[in-house]
């Protein structure tokens, strides 16, 4: 198991290394500059921001300069918004972004979950059926559609939440819902599906031959091999969240991540460009790992079959 | 998803049903059918019928509710344009997105899995390996950079430069307009969703592989293209179909969402997405530019995924 995890780590660092590079030359490669304004600039103000910014030199010193600014861990200063560095302006959006991504993982997780065992236990009963359509409703439900809707009911009409912006406990809860909701309901769906499948194992009618209760058998052993699905898909849940917090934050104008990667894609900002990509595939890549060291605890067949 | 439905033992019962008629005897298949047809054959021929254009403004009538006297039976946007028209103008463009899209991901990911599967060992390895690869990037990241930085007029004067185009040839005033746009979201929509159909065709294949018609194909001293057109794939459309059914709507999706971010359809023309976008920043004003095509598009992907659910169950499928 160990060396599974450092065999991983270890072969993500070229990953790492393949995304940074394509992307820097492929934001050098599109037509425009960082250093474009509206208005047109003396050309002898632009050749010395350029120096100032190490953008005169050929591309190769330039990517030479960016990775050794990366073993430092400098994400090198932003072309864009002056007197900030990526380090800095990554800094203050993450949190922002994780926090949002957290809460609606856990609510996704927790509420689906529950919410897909009480549909398998209750297999084809009117309980199961209106979850499972309103599980195919989430998952058709855009959260760009939501979030506005949402908005429209209960901040302009209810007056109940801010519609927008960032600071206390109030303007958490409408992000988080929307953001989650299609996973909620996509979970649901995994989970039931999975139940299903446990329940018809031979060890569930051993377990209930012994004269197990049933709370136990559902939790002890059937929700353990059908949570399986769930887990080997948050890998790709949490990249879908990721991109869920691009459009959440802008319906509800967050100063996180995605907003600021948004803004430095269309302003050519490229060491934010990178600095984004890069803090980003890190993270999912953590997580990746995470999940499937999780698998292999729960899911002894992968554990042996690994060793 | 794994269809827990239909046990082993049900599946001697599931072969009457798999036969064609069965499937179109099913309700579960033949109202999210007709739902997804009414909604294409609305947009592809509505457009005609209607009395307005999707780009026309009348400012004096700029955000007018929806109405039955005045003909904007859906109301108009801020600049008097008809919501309808626009609405059916914009399934055009996702319908269009959506399905070259799914036909791009089907092109790639349906020979790539087949492949992969029917070879096996290292080859396999590493060509799984690299879908591994691509599956763990932030992709929805790469595509939002991708558009805004190359979906610009910069790229086709380029263009035109490289390859010596005429610079009013037919092909290149389209890119000037919408079609650069349209090019990059079927590229960039294509290439990210095949990841998921590879792995399933792949899985498919390495279960077929050891069927007794395969051996008897190979016996018969047939290529290995030759058995993988003829035999395997033939043999997987079902997983296909279903497959394929289920990507139209989540490439549907990431189209509305690229458009809402401002990186899709450029106005006055228009997709779901765009229109839900403009929606939201009228919200205050004029609800029904949201509630109108956000429903249109949720009826959409719900009927699909829907049609998926429906096909899956009748074709007793497993994915």
């Amino acid at each position: 198991m160990v060396r599974y995890v450092i065999s991983r780590t270890f072969s993500s660092v070229p990953l790492l290394f393949v995304v940074i590079t394509v992307s820097f030359f492929l934001v050098r490669l599109a037509p425009g500059s960082p250093l474009a304004r509206e208005r047109a600039m003396p050309p002898e103000i632009r050749a010395r921001l350029e120096r100032h910014y190490g953008l005169d030199r050929p591309w190769s010193t330039q990517y030479w300069n960016y990775l050794r600014g990366l073993l430092r861990f400098d994400l090198g200063p932003s072309y864009k918004q002056k007197e900030a560095s990526v380090n800095a302006l990554i800094a203050r959006a993450w949190p922002v972004s994780a926090t949002l991504g957290a809460l609606a993982f856990a609510l996704a997780l927790l509420a689906g979950v529950m919410l897909g065992c009480l549909a398998a236990v209750r297999r084809a009963t009117l309980i199961d059926r209106s979850l499972m359509f309103l599980a195919l409703m989430g998952v058709s439900l855009p959260n760009f559609v939501l979030g506005p809707i949402l908005i429209l009911v209960v901040s302009l009409n209810l007056l109940w939440l801010p519609p927008a912006g960032w600071g206390g406990t109030r303007h958490i809860v409408l992000p988080v819902l929307t953001l989650a909701a299609p996973y909620v309901a996509y979970i649901a769906r995994l989970t039931r599906a999975g139940m299903l499948e446990a329940l018809q194992e031979g060890y569930i009618l051993t377990a209930r031959a012994k004269g197990m209760r049933e709370r136990r058998v559902l939790i002890g052993h059937a929700l353990r091999a059908g949570i399986l699905p769930v887990v080997s898909f948050s890998g790709p849940a949490v990249a879908f969240l990721v991109t869920g917090t691009v459009v959440v934050e802008k319906i509800f104008a967050i100063p996180g991540l995605g907003n600021l990667f948004v803004q430095a894609a269309f302003n050519r900002d490229y060491t934010l460009i990178l600095g984004i990509v890069l803090v980003v595939s890190t993270a999912l890549f953590l997580f990746n790992l995470l999940v499937d060291i999780i698998m292999a605890i729960l899911d002894p067949r992968i554990r042996y079959g690994k060793s | 998803m794994e269809n827990p439905d239909r046990r082993p033992t049900d599946r001697t019962l599931a072969l009457s049903t798999v036969s064609r008629p069965g499937v179109l005897r099913n309700r579960a298949v033949i109202i999210p059918a007709l739902i997804v047809l009414l909604i294409a054959g609305a947009s592809l021929l509505g457009p005609a019928f209607l009395p307005f254009t999707y780009w026309e403004t009348h400012l004096e009538l700029g955000a007018s509710p929806p109405s039955l006297t005045n003909g904007h039976y859906l109301g108009t946007d801020l600049l008097g344009r008809d919501l309808l028209a626009r609405m059916l103008y914009g399934g055009r463009i996702s319908l269009l997105v959506g399905f070259l899209s799914t036909a791009v991901s089907l092109l790639i990911g349906v020979p790539y899995g087949a492949i992969a599967g029917y070879l096996g060992g290292r080859i396999d390895e590493i060509m799984m390996r690299i879908v591994d690869v691509l599956y763990s990037l932030p992709y929805m990241f790469i595509v939002i950079l991708l558009v805004a930085l190359f979906a610009q007029p910069g790229t086709v004067d380029a263009l035109v430069d490289v390859f010596d185009l005429a610079p009013h040839n037919p092909i290149v005033s389209w890119l000037r307009g919408p079609g650069l746009r349209l090019v990059f979201l079927f590229m960039a929509l294509g290439a990210v969703s095949w990841l998921t159909l590879a792995r399933i065709v792949r899985g498919q294949v390495l279960v077929l592989k050891n069927a007794g018609f395969i051996d008897a194909a190979r016996a018969l001293g047939q290529t290995p293209a030759r058995i993988i057109v003829r035999h395997v794939i033939p043999n997987t459309l079902g997983v296909i179909i279903v497959y394929t059914t289920l990507t139209i709507p989540s490439v549907i999706l990431q189209e509305a969402f690229l458009s809402f971010l401002g990186l899709g359809i450029r106005p006055p023309q228009a997709s779901w997405g765009t229109l839900v976008s403009e929606g939201m920043q009228a919200l205050a004003v004029a609800p029904w530019l949201l509630i109108f095509p956000g429903g249109m598009l949720v009826l959409t992907l719900l009927s699909l995924n829907f049609l998926g659910d429906g096909l899956r169950d009748a074709l007793d499928v497993r994915i």
